[in-house]
């Protein structure tokens, strides 16, 4: 096991104000890490800080050399315009492949085989020609899976997966996480759904600015932060 | 057929149709991406902002393009700025430096005595306004949103659909949005001396809302918006000559036209 990503006393911030305070974790591969917190307590920003979009503004952050050349996949929060896009799922899939394409201004081969697997492993590719915006919430969010496993082979960063999906969409979203992270594939995901987290997740991360918490699933639950968040009576 | 061979045969006309061709296939692929990225108000803002730098510039005697395209490409940056930043409500925004160009126009207009005409046809358009040295701008024009569109176009998708991935695949968003700024203003500013700063930004909606009743394909609107953007102008033109009606109102109406037929069409196939 070796760390993907190594975090010590890390800030990020913007403009003099600090939305993450002192971070210390460690990714491992094959992790399925979890970051838990209410809005506004930095999640964003640390997705942001690990994606590189964002400067730490003190600490260190190191990327290993590995996950620098096979890339960091990455699902962002769905945008409302996003929703009525007119888009087939072959070409929102295929912009996955967009880091690799550099100055070039065309997909060669090469690309479009890595989309066609990506949409092969998440069992969409009878929906190639389909437009998103008739797809449903659980197969929109296969497909920007797709398109995220286009960017990496080694770690997805999953920013609110579940919001707005349906309980039965969000069950079969979590088996298939389950299912890329027994593959091999190393999960960070953040989430407000701490109930079906906490029985699934390998490493768990309480974020308000600070760490609150930072352990297994297990000891969070018999925390003070895990109680209050699960809603006091759970375990 | 006889009627087109007939007004291409006045050289100001054939100028007209020329730039115009030129500028509603400039409106209709920008549109594209503004009207996705739900800026279309911003289209709609940029031109007030055009006739109120035209009008200023008339008044006190400079060159209304040398003014009106840099106020309008500084305009543009900042409305961009606004929407990103979501601290302020953009459509309130745009809807204050709209009134606001337009006043400032309007007064600027009424302040300075004669010149009243030429303000008048920024405001409605008038397709004697094209001329020669228009045409060679927005061969340059057209020339740089196709390269876009073309070198580009799966970054624009990209830049288009989700922002937030583009950015971490490492695409320069912000370049691309400011070029996409910097090349709509200067469509409006070309644009809206033969249609006219009220009615321009339709060039730069309706294609766009027209293909994306049809075509379900990030790649289909695209190339739809461009053609339809172009044939409504087109017919708009021969309809505006035909029946003395004013050419930037003819090809709005031509365009709502389209409009209808593509939703009914959609409608009869059932989606």
């Amino acid at each position: 096991m070796s760390a993907l990503i190594t975090c010590s006393h890390v800030d990020f911030g913007y403009e003099n104000q600090d939305a993450v305070m002192d971070l210390t974790l460690e990714i491992d591969e094959g992790d399925y890490f979890c970051v838990l917190g209410v809005n506004g307590s930095g999640k964003s920003t640390l997705v942001k800080g690990l994606l590189g979009l964002i400067k730490p503004t003190g600490g260190s952050l190191v990327v290993s050399q590995e996950l620098k050349k096979t890339g960091i996949g990455y699902l962002p929060q769905q945008t409302s315009a996003q929703k009525d896009f007119p888009a087939t799922v072959w070409e929102v899939v295929l912009s996955g492949a967009l880091g690799l394409i550099g100055n070039r201004p065309f997909y060669r081969r090469r690309e479009k085989e890595m989309a066609l697997s990506a949409m092969e492993r998440l069992g969409i590719s009878d929906l190639r020609r389909r437009c998103y915006r008739e797809l449903s919430g659980g197969q929109q969010q296969r497909v920007l899976i797709a398109r995220a496993l286009c960017a990496a082979r080694k770690m997805l960063i999953l920013d609110e997966p579940v919001t707005g999906l349906d309980p039965q969409a969000i069950q079969e979203f979590y088996s298939l996480v389950r299912e890329l992270n027994r593959d091999g594939m190393t999960i960070f995901m953040v989430t407000h759904d701490v109930a079906n987290v906490v029985g699934q997740a390998g490493k768990i991360l309480h974020l308000q600015q600070k760490v609150l918490f930072y352990g297994s699933p297990e000891e969070y639950v018999k925390t003070a932060e895990g109680r209050g968040f699960l809603g006091g009576g759970a375990v | 057929m006889n009627l087109i061979l007939e007004m291409l045969s006045y050289p100001f006309l054939a100028r007209a149709f020329m730039g115009g061709i030129l500028v509603s296939l400039c409106a209709a692929l920008l549109g594209v991406s503004l009207v996705l990225k739900r800026y279309s108000m911003i289209g709609d803002g940029l031109s007030h902002v055009s006739f109120g730098a035209l009008s200023v510039a008339v008044a006190i005697g400079w060159a209304p393009l040398a003014v009106s395209v840099p106020v309008v490409v500084l305009a543009a940056y900042f409305l961009l700025r606004i929407t990103e930043n979501s601290r302020v409500k953009s459509d309130a925004a745009i809807a204050m430096i709209s009134a606001g160009a337009l006043a400032v126009g309007i007064v600027a207009t009424s302040l300075s005595t004669g010149m009243a005409t030429d303000v008048n046809s920024y405001m409605f358009g008038s397709i004697l306004a094209m001329s020669p040295s228009d045409v060679r701008l927005m061969v340059v024009l057209s020339g740089a949103v196709l390269g876009l569109f073309g070198f580009c176009y799966n970054k624009m998708f990209a830049v288009t659909f989700d922002e937030n991935f583009a950015r971490a695949a490492g695409v320069k968003v912000s370049l691309y949005n400011v070029l996409i700024a910097v090349l709509t203003a200067v469509t409006i500013v070309l644009g809206m001396r033969m249609m006219g700063a009220m009615l321009i930004s339709s060039l730069i909606i309706f294609p766009a809302v027209t293909s994306m009743r049809i075509f379900k394909s990030f790649r289909g609107v695209t190339v739809c918006s461009g053609v339809v953007s172009v044939v409504c102008f087109c017919v708009g033109m021969t309809m505006s000559y035909r029946f003395s009606t004013p050419a930037g109102a003819s090809i709005v109406l031509v365009n709502l036209a389209m409009f209808g037929v593509f939703w009914a069409a959609a409608r009869c196939v059932g989606r």
